[in-house]
Protein backbone atom coordinates (compact mmCIF):
# COMPACT_ATOMS: atom_id res chain seq x y z
CA UNK A 1 0.00 0.00 0.00
CA UNK A 2 0.86 3.74 -0.93
CA UNK A 3 1.31 5.85 2.04
CA UNK A 4 -0.67 8.83 1.10
CA UNK A 5 2.00 11.28 2.84
CA UNK A 6 5.14 12.51 0.86
CA UNK A 7 6.18 13.55 -2.45
CA UNK A 8 4.78 12.03 -5.42
CA UNK A 9 6.83 10.58 -8.20
CA UNK A 10 7.10 14.24 -10.60
CA UNK A 11 8.00 16.21 -7.02
CA UNK A 12 10.50 13.77 -6.46
CA UNK A 13 11.93 13.90 -10.10
CA UNK A 14 12.00 17.50 -9.65
CA UNK A 15 13.90 16.94 -6.26
CA UNK A 16 16.42 14.76 -8.03
CA UNK A 17 16.59 17.20 -11.36
CA UNK A 18 17.36 20.36 -8.83
CA UNK A 19 20.91 18.90 -7.31
CA UNK A 20 22.12 18.08 -10.77
CA UNK A 21 24.71 20.56 -11.32
CA UNK A 22 24.72 22.55 -14.41
CA UNK A 23 27.41 21.05 -16.81
CA UNK A 24 27.37 17.10 -15.89
CA UNK A 25 27.30 14.33 -17.63
CA UNK A 26 24.64 12.47 -16.71
CA UNK A 27 22.84 8.52 -17.11
CA UNK A 28 19.38 8.31 -16.37
CA UNK A 29 18.14 4.69 -15.99
CA UNK A 30 15.21 3.14 -17.55
CA UNK A 31 11.98 3.85 -15.68
CA UNK A 32 11.24 5.94 -13.04
CA UNK A 33 15.02 7.94 -13.36
CA UNK A 34 13.87 8.75 -16.86
CA UNK A 35 11.39 11.44 -15.56
CA UNK A 36 14.44 13.46 -14.27
CA UNK A 37 15.11 15.00 -17.93
CA UNK A 38 11.66 16.19 -17.58
CA UNK A 39 13.06 18.88 -14.98
CA UNK A 40 16.11 19.59 -15.83
CA UNK A 41 16.45 23.57 -16.67
CA UNK A 42 16.99 24.00 -20.44
CA UNK A 43 20.26 25.68 -20.57
CA UNK A 44 21.37 23.72 -17.52
CA UNK A 45 24.75 22.34 -20.23
CA UNK A 46 23.24 18.97 -18.27
CA UNK A 47 24.45 16.01 -21.09
CA UNK A 48 22.81 13.00 -21.05
CA UNK A 49 24.44 9.59 -21.60
CA UNK A 50 22.77 6.61 -23.13
CA UNK A 51 24.86 3.27 -22.41
CA UNK A 52 23.81 2.15 -26.09
CA UNK A 53 26.90 4.66 -27.39
CA UNK A 54 25.53 8.17 -27.25
CA UNK A 55 25.99 11.70 -25.42
CA UNK A 56 23.62 14.79 -25.83
CA UNK A 57 20.13 12.78 -25.90
CA UNK A 58 17.32 14.52 -26.49
CA UNK A 59 13.53 13.79 -25.66
CA UNK A 60 11.61 10.62 -26.62
CA UNK A 61 10.64 10.62 -30.46
CA UNK A 62 6.99 11.55 -31.97
CA UNK A 63 5.69 10.78 -34.98
CA UNK A 64 8.06 11.92 -38.22
CA UNK A 65 11.08 12.18 -36.03
CA UNK A 66 11.11 8.11 -34.79
CA UNK A 67 14.08 6.87 -36.54
CA UNK A 68 14.34 3.11 -35.64
CA UNK A 69 18.14 3.63 -35.57
CA UNK A 70 18.49 6.24 -32.89
CA UNK A 71 16.68 4.30 -29.17
CA UNK A 72 17.80 4.82 -25.93
CA UNK A 73 18.52 1.95 -23.13
CA UNK A 74 15.26 1.50 -22.65
CA UNK A 75 14.91 0.92 -26.60
CA UNK A 76 12.72 4.03 -27.14
CA UNK A 77 12.91 5.89 -29.76
CA UNK A 78 14.46 9.26 -29.08
CA UNK A 79 15.91 12.67 -30.33
CA UNK A 80 19.52 13.87 -30.70
CA UNK A 81 20.38 17.31 -29.55
CA UNK A 82 22.96 19.84 -30.99
CA UNK A 83 26.57 18.38 -30.29
CA UNK A 84 25.46 15.10 -29.84
CA UNK A 85 28.23 12.35 -30.49
CA UNK A 86 28.10 8.53 -31.00
CA UNK A 87 30.28 5.81 -29.70
CA UNK A 88 30.36 1.61 -29.47
CA UNK A 89 29.39 -0.24 -26.64
CA UNK A 90 33.35 -0.47 -25.53
CA UNK A 91 33.70 3.27 -25.37
CA UNK A 92 30.48 3.80 -23.74
CA UNK A 93 31.03 1.47 -20.86
CA UNK A 94 34.63 2.63 -20.68
CA UNK A 95 33.30 6.01 -19.82
CA UNK A 96 31.35 4.27 -17.00
CA UNK A 97 34.10 2.58 -15.21
CA UNK A 98 36.52 4.86 -16.02
CA UNK A 99 34.73 7.59 -13.92
CA UNK A 100 33.90 10.38 -16.76
CA UNK A 101 30.22 10.61 -15.88
CA UNK A 102 29.07 12.50 -13.24
CA UNK A 103 26.10 11.12 -11.81
CA UNK A 104 23.77 8.13 -12.80
CA UNK A 105 19.98 7.97 -11.34
CA UNK A 106 19.03 4.56 -11.01
CA UNK A 107 15.53 2.41 -9.08
CA UNK A 108 16.24 0.21 -6.91
CA UNK A 109 14.85 -3.02 -4.64
CA UNK A 110 16.71 -2.45 -1.82
CA UNK A 111 19.78 -0.05 -1.09
CA UNK A 112 22.20 -0.58 2.26
CA UNK A 113 23.51 1.54 5.02
CA UNK A 114 26.58 1.00 3.64
CA UNK A 115 25.44 2.25 -0.10
CA UNK A 116 25.30 -1.73 -1.52
CA UNK A 117 22.69 -1.61 -4.14
CA UNK A 118 20.32 -4.32 -5.59
CA UNK A 119 18.22 -3.60 -8.40
CA UNK A 120 18.82 -6.32 -10.90
CA UNK A 121 17.29 -9.63 -9.88
CA UNK A 122 14.82 -10.56 -7.43
CA UNK A 123 16.88 -13.56 -7.00
CA UNK A 124 13.22 -15.59 -7.54
CA UNK A 125 14.23 -19.05 -9.26
CA UNK A 126 11.30 -18.52 -11.97
CA UNK A 127 12.81 -15.19 -12.55
CA UNK A 128 14.86 -14.90 -15.84
CA UNK A 129 17.51 -12.40 -14.58
CA UNK A 130 18.76 -9.54 -16.68
CA UNK A 131 21.65 -6.91 -15.43
CA UNK A 132 22.02 -4.68 -18.58
CA UNK A 133 24.61 -1.91 -17.47
CA UNK A 134 23.21 -1.72 -14.13
CA UNK A 135 26.56 -3.15 -12.84
CA UNK A 136 28.77 -1.00 -14.62
CA UNK A 137 26.98 2.16 -14.01
CA UNK A 138 26.49 1.48 -10.09
CA UNK A 139 29.98 1.53 -9.68
CA UNK A 140 31.36 3.95 -12.44
CA UNK A 141 29.81 6.82 -12.27
CA UNK A 142 31.27 9.58 -9.73
CA UNK A 143 28.21 9.35 -7.66
CA UNK A 144 25.32 6.98 -7.75
CA UNK A 145 21.68 8.79 -6.92
CA UNK A 146 18.93 6.03 -5.94
CA UNK A 147 15.61 6.93 -6.59
CA UNK A 148 12.70 4.35 -5.30
CA UNK A 149 9.44 4.43 -2.98
CA UNK A 150 10.92 3.66 0.65
CA UNK A 151 8.73 0.83 1.32
CA UNK A 152 7.83 -1.88 -0.97
CA UNK A 153 4.26 -2.72 -2.01
CA UNK A 154 3.66 -4.76 1.18
CA UNK A 155 5.15 -2.11 3.32
CA UNK A 156 8.58 -3.80 3.80
CA UNK A 157 11.07 -0.64 3.93
CA UNK A 158 13.86 -0.83 0.77
CA UNK A 159 16.50 1.02 2.83
CA UNK A 160 18.23 -1.73 4.96
CA UNK A 161 21.06 -2.92 7.47
CA UNK A 162 22.20 -5.30 4.63
CA UNK A 163 20.73 -5.41 1.32
CA UNK A 164 18.52 -9.63 1.09
CA UNK A 165 18.37 -9.39 -2.47
CA UNK A 166 21.20 -10.48 -5.19
CA UNK A 167 23.67 -6.96 -5.22
CA UNK A 168 24.79 -4.79 -8.09
CA UNK A 169 27.18 -3.19 -6.58
CA UNK A 170 29.13 -2.78 -3.22
CA UNK A 171 29.15 1.15 -1.17
CA UNK A 172 28.01 2.44 -4.49
CA UNK A 173 24.90 5.03 -3.91
CA UNK A 174 25.28 8.42 -2.63
CA UNK A 175 22.44 9.10 -2.27
CA UNK A 176 18.52 7.46 -1.75
CA UNK A 177 15.69 10.09 -3.55
CA UNK A 178 12.42 8.31 -1.90
CA UNK A 179 9.14 9.63 -1.36
CA UNK A 180 9.22 9.79 2.32
CA UNK A 181 12.91 11.62 2.71
CA UNK A 182 16.18 12.27 0.98
CA UNK A 183 19.28 9.98 2.56
CA UNK A 184 22.60 10.94 1.91
CA UNK A 185 25.10 7.33 2.69
CA UNK A 186 28.00 8.89 4.23
CA UNK A 187 31.17 6.61 5.80
CA UNK A 188 30.00 7.37 9.27
CA UNK A 189 26.22 6.86 8.53
CA UNK A 190 22.80 7.61 6.91
CA UNK A 191 21.99 11.36 6.89
CA UNK A 192 18.74 12.38 6.34
CA UNK A 193 19.09 16.03 4.73
CA UNK A 194 15.12 16.23 3.52
CA UNK A 195 11.90 14.78 4.75
CA UNK A 196 8.47 14.90 3.15
CA UNK A 197 4.92 14.64 4.85
CA UNK A 198 6.85 13.09 7.91
CA UNK A 199 9.72 14.43 10.56
CA UNK A 200 12.89 12.51 11.41
CA UNK A 201 11.16 11.38 14.93
CA UNK A 202 8.62 8.79 12.29
CA UNK A 203 11.24 8.16 10.35
CA UNK A 204 13.66 6.84 12.75
CA UNK A 205 10.62 4.17 14.15
CA UNK A 206 10.17 3.23 10.33
CA UNK A 207 13.85 2.75 9.02
CA UNK A 208 15.75 -0.50 10.82
CA UNK A 209 19.32 1.98 10.11
CA UNK A 210 20.78 4.25 12.32
CA UNK A 211 19.60 7.79 10.99
CA UNK A 212 21.24 11.36 11.49
CA UNK A 213 19.11 14.38 11.61
CA UNK A 214 20.20 17.46 9.03
CA UNK A 215 16.86 18.52 7.81
CA UNK A 216 16.81 22.11 8.45
CA UNK A 217 13.26 22.54 8.53
CA UNK B 1 41.02 -9.10 -48.53
CA UNK B 2 36.71 -8.82 -48.88
CA UNK B 3 34.65 -10.47 -50.89
CA UNK B 4 31.28 -8.42 -51.89
CA UNK B 5 28.94 -11.17 -52.01
CA UNK B 6 25.34 -11.14 -53.47
CA UNK B 7 23.15 -12.22 -51.24
CA UNK B 8 22.79 -13.19 -47.62
CA UNK B 9 22.59 -16.97 -47.44
CA UNK B 10 26.06 -16.83 -49.51
CA UNK B 11 27.29 -15.13 -47.00
CA UNK B 12 26.67 -17.16 -43.90
CA UNK B 13 26.39 -20.73 -45.78
CA UNK B 14 29.98 -21.51 -44.15
CA UNK B 15 28.68 -21.01 -40.32
CA UNK B 16 29.66 -24.85 -39.07
CA UNK B 17 27.65 -26.36 -36.60
CA UNK B 18 28.54 -25.70 -33.20
CA UNK B 19 30.16 -22.03 -34.09
CA UNK B 20 30.39 -18.85 -31.77
CA UNK B 21 28.38 -16.21 -33.20
CA UNK B 22 28.56 -12.54 -32.38
CA UNK B 23 25.37 -10.98 -33.19
CA UNK B 24 25.80 -7.25 -33.25
CA UNK B 25 22.66 -5.39 -32.47
CA UNK B 26 21.01 -3.32 -29.36
CA UNK B 27 17.34 -4.73 -29.29
CA UNK B 28 16.16 -3.92 -32.92
CA UNK B 29 19.26 -1.29 -33.29
CA UNK B 30 21.88 -2.51 -35.47
CA UNK B 31 20.59 -6.09 -35.69
CA UNK B 32 21.50 -7.78 -38.85
CA UNK B 33 18.00 -9.48 -39.29
CA UNK B 34 18.72 -10.90 -42.83
CA UNK B 35 22.00 -12.52 -41.97
CA UNK B 36 20.30 -14.09 -39.28
CA UNK B 37 17.81 -15.51 -41.23
CA UNK B 38 20.01 -16.60 -43.51
CA UNK B 39 21.70 -18.43 -40.84
CA UNK B 40 18.56 -20.04 -40.49
CA UNK B 41 18.57 -21.28 -43.72
CA UNK B 42 21.62 -22.73 -43.97
CA UNK B 43 20.59 -25.18 -40.78
CA UNK B 44 23.68 -24.64 -39.01
CA UNK B 45 22.64 -25.73 -35.15
CA UNK B 46 24.12 -26.21 -31.78
CA UNK B 47 25.40 -22.79 -31.69
CA UNK B 48 26.71 -20.20 -29.31
CA UNK B 49 25.21 -16.93 -29.67
CA UNK B 50 27.08 -14.00 -28.10
CA UNK B 51 24.57 -10.68 -28.18
CA UNK B 52 23.31 -7.93 -26.16
CA UNK B 53 20.11 -9.18 -26.04
CA UNK B 54 18.04 -12.66 -26.55
CA UNK B 55 15.81 -11.78 -29.16
CA UNK B 56 13.01 -9.31 -29.94
CA UNK B 57 9.45 -10.84 -31.53
CA UNK B 58 9.61 -13.32 -33.96
CA UNK B 59 12.36 -12.25 -36.36
CA UNK B 60 16.01 -12.39 -36.68
CA UNK B 61 17.62 -13.97 -33.26
CA UNK B 62 14.09 -14.61 -32.13
CA UNK B 63 13.46 -16.87 -34.82
CA UNK B 64 16.78 -18.68 -34.77
CA UNK B 65 16.37 -19.51 -30.78
CA UNK B 66 12.91 -20.39 -31.85
CA UNK B 67 13.93 -23.03 -34.10
CA UNK B 68 16.18 -24.77 -31.34
CA UNK B 69 19.38 -23.58 -33.14
CA UNK B 70 21.24 -21.70 -30.37
CA UNK B 71 22.41 -23.77 -27.44
CA UNK B 72 23.39 -21.31 -25.50
CA UNK B 73 23.09 -17.57 -25.47
CA UNK B 74 25.73 -15.17 -23.81
CA UNK B 75 24.25 -12.10 -23.02
CA UNK B 76 23.52 -8.83 -21.01
CA UNK B 77 20.03 -8.71 -20.78
CA UNK B 78 17.91 -11.40 -22.01
CA UNK B 79 14.57 -10.66 -20.87
CA UNK B 80 12.35 -8.38 -22.51
CA UNK B 81 8.50 -7.29 -23.39
CA UNK B 82 9.06 -9.14 -26.53
CA UNK B 83 11.91 -12.04 -25.42
CA UNK B 84 9.24 -14.30 -25.44
CA UNK B 85 10.73 -17.16 -27.81
CA UNK B 86 13.72 -16.97 -25.42
CA UNK B 87 11.86 -16.94 -22.24
CA UNK B 88 10.01 -19.82 -23.35
CA UNK B 89 13.20 -22.06 -24.11
CA UNK B 90 15.21 -20.70 -21.20
CA UNK B 91 12.08 -22.05 -18.81
CA UNK B 92 11.95 -24.87 -20.64
CA UNK B 93 15.41 -25.75 -19.98
CA UNK B 94 16.41 -25.80 -23.31
CA UNK B 95 18.62 -22.94 -23.83
CA UNK B 96 22.25 -22.19 -21.10
CA UNK B 97 22.35 -18.50 -20.33
CA UNK B 98 25.81 -16.92 -19.78
CA UNK B 99 25.03 -13.44 -18.11
CA UNK B 100 27.67 -10.77 -18.63
CA UNK B 101 27.19 -7.50 -17.24
CA UNK B 102 26.74 -5.38 -20.34
CA UNK B 103 30.30 -3.30 -20.03
CA UNK B 104 32.18 -6.64 -19.12
CA UNK B 105 30.45 -8.02 -22.33
CA UNK B 106 31.87 -5.66 -24.36
CA UNK B 107 35.54 -5.34 -23.09
CA UNK B 108 35.51 -9.19 -23.48
CA UNK B 109 34.61 -8.81 -26.65
CA UNK B 110 36.99 -5.88 -27.51
CA UNK B 111 39.56 -7.60 -25.22
CA UNK B 112 39.14 -10.67 -28.20
CA UNK B 113 40.05 -8.12 -31.03
CA UNK B 114 42.38 -6.73 -29.50
CA UNK B 115 44.72 -9.02 -28.02
CA UNK B 116 44.68 -8.80 -24.67
CA UNK B 117 44.35 -12.23 -22.86
CA UNK B 118 42.49 -11.40 -19.93
CA UNK B 119 41.82 -8.09 -17.96
CA UNK B 120 40.52 -7.22 -14.49
CA UNK B 121 37.14 -5.00 -14.37
CA UNK B 122 35.56 -3.70 -11.38
CA UNK B 123 32.37 -4.37 -12.80
CA UNK B 124 30.37 -7.23 -10.62
CA UNK B 125 32.48 -7.28 -8.07
CA UNK B 126 30.96 -8.58 -4.72
CA UNK B 127 27.89 -9.61 -6.77
CA UNK B 128 26.79 -13.31 -8.08
CA UNK B 129 27.77 -12.76 -11.35
CA UNK B 130 31.59 -12.98 -10.35
CA UNK B 131 30.64 -16.54 -8.36
CA UNK B 132 33.84 -18.60 -8.89
CA UNK B 133 35.60 -15.87 -10.25
CA UNK B 134 39.08 -14.96 -9.62
CA UNK B 135 39.55 -11.61 -8.00
CA UNK B 136 42.18 -9.06 -6.83
CA UNK B 137 42.27 -5.74 -5.16
CA UNK B 138 43.89 -3.16 -6.79
CA UNK B 139 44.64 0.14 -5.32
CA UNK B 140 42.20 -0.60 -2.31
CA UNK B 141 39.96 -1.50 -4.93
CA UNK B 142 38.28 -4.96 -6.06
CA UNK B 143 38.39 -6.32 -9.16
CA UNK B 144 37.04 -9.14 -11.49
CA UNK B 145 39.56 -11.27 -13.63
CA UNK B 146 37.21 -11.73 -17.13
CA UNK B 147 38.50 -13.29 -20.31
CA UNK B 148 37.95 -12.44 -24.15
CA UNK B 149 35.05 -13.19 -25.94
CA UNK B 150 35.91 -14.62 -29.68
CA UNK B 151 33.79 -15.40 -32.18
CA UNK B 152 34.02 -17.92 -35.12
CA UNK B 153 31.57 -15.53 -37.45
CA UNK B 154 30.76 -12.15 -36.50
CA UNK B 155 27.16 -11.35 -37.79
CA UNK B 156 27.48 -7.21 -38.16
CA UNK B 157 24.98 -4.58 -39.46
CA UNK B 158 26.48 -1.38 -40.40
CA UNK B 159 25.13 1.97 -43.18
CA UNK B 160 27.30 1.91 -45.32
CA UNK B 161 30.35 0.52 -47.15
CA UNK B 162 32.76 1.21 -49.98
CA UNK B 163 33.84 -1.91 -52.13
CA UNK B 164 37.07 -2.56 -49.85
CA UNK B 165 34.64 -3.04 -46.33
CA UNK B 166 35.24 0.45 -45.02
CA UNK B 167 31.97 0.50 -42.59
CA UNK B 168 29.71 3.91 -41.53
CA UNK B 169 27.37 3.14 -39.11
CA UNK B 170 24.25 5.18 -38.53
CA UNK B 171 23.26 6.80 -34.68
CA UNK B 172 22.86 4.00 -32.07
CA UNK B 173 22.80 1.21 -34.64
CA UNK B 174 26.81 1.42 -34.32
CA UNK B 175 26.62 -0.06 -31.01
CA UNK B 176 28.50 -3.53 -30.46
CA UNK B 177 28.95 -3.53 -34.61
CA UNK B 178 32.97 -2.02 -34.39
CA UNK B 179 33.97 -4.29 -31.72
CA UNK B 180 32.39 -7.79 -32.88
CA UNK B 181 33.90 -6.97 -36.09
CA UNK B 182 37.03 -7.21 -35.04
CA UNK B 183 36.81 -10.15 -32.47
CA UNK B 184 35.31 -12.78 -34.90
CA UNK B 185 37.76 -15.25 -36.87
CA UNK B 186 35.15 -14.42 -39.94
CA UNK B 187 33.20 -10.96 -40.41
CA UNK B 188 30.10 -11.03 -42.24
CA UNK B 189 28.32 -7.24 -42.80
CA UNK B 190 24.89 -6.66 -43.76
CA UNK B 191 25.13 -2.56 -44.95
CA UNK B 192 22.17 -0.59 -47.01
CA UNK B 193 24.29 0.33 -49.21
CA UNK B 194 27.90 -0.26 -51.03
CA UNK B 195 30.12 2.88 -52.46
CA UNK B 196 32.80 3.12 -54.41
CA UNK B 197 36.21 3.41 -52.82
CA UNK B 198 36.87 6.64 -52.15
CA UNK B 199 33.32 7.61 -51.32
CA UNK B 200 33.77 7.74 -47.44
CA UNK B 201 36.27 10.07 -45.97
CA UNK B 202 38.76 8.24 -44.36
CA UNK B 203 38.45 10.72 -41.35
CA UNK B 204 34.79 9.17 -41.03
CA UNK B 205 35.25 5.45 -41.41
CA UNK B 206 34.76 3.57 -37.87
CA UNK B 207 35.36 -0.18 -39.15
CA UNK B 208 38.50 0.07 -41.27
CA UNK B 209 38.52 -2.39 -43.97
CA UNK B 210 40.81 -5.40 -42.58
CA UNK B 211 38.11 -6.32 -40.15
CA UNK B 212 35.70 -7.38 -42.27
CA UNK B 213 35.55 -10.65 -45.00
CA UNK B 214 32.08 -10.50 -46.51
CA UNK B 215 29.83 -7.71 -47.43
CA UNK B 216 26.20 -7.83 -48.26
CA UNK B 217 23.79 -5.43 -49.63
CA UNK B 218 20.47 -5.76 -47.97
CA UNK B 219 18.28 -2.95 -49.57
CA UNK B 220 16.18 -1.09 -47.07
CA UNK B 221 13.32 1.30 -48.03
CA UNK B 222 13.42 2.40 -43.91
CA UNK B 223 16.50 2.95 -43.11
CA UNK B 224 17.63 4.71 -47.08
CA UNK B 225 14.97 6.47 -46.60
CA UNK B 226 15.84 8.16 -43.21
CA UNK B 227 19.58 8.63 -44.34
Amino acid sequence: MTMAVGIDRNSLAAAVAADIPAGSFVNLGIGLPTKVSNYLAPGSGVTLHTENGMLGMGPEAHGDEVDPDLINAGKIPVTELPGASYFHHADSFAMMRGGHLDICVMGAYQVSVKGDLANWHTGRPDDIPAVGGAMDLAIGAKQTFVMMDLTSRDGTVKLVPECTYPLTGLACVSRVYTDLAVFLIEPDGVVVRDVFGVDFRQLTELVDVPLFDATTR
Amino acid sequence: MVSIVETATEAVADTADAATVLVSGFGSAGQPVELIEALLDCGATDLTVVSNNAGNGDSGLAALIRQGRVRKMVCSFPRQSDSWHFDAKYRAGEIELELVPQGNLAERIRAAGAGIGAFFTPTGFGTPLADGKETREIDGVGYVLEYPIHGDVALVSAHRSDELGNLVYRKTARNFGPIMAAAATTTVVQVHEIVPVGSIDPEHVITPSLYVDRVVRIASDRVEAAS
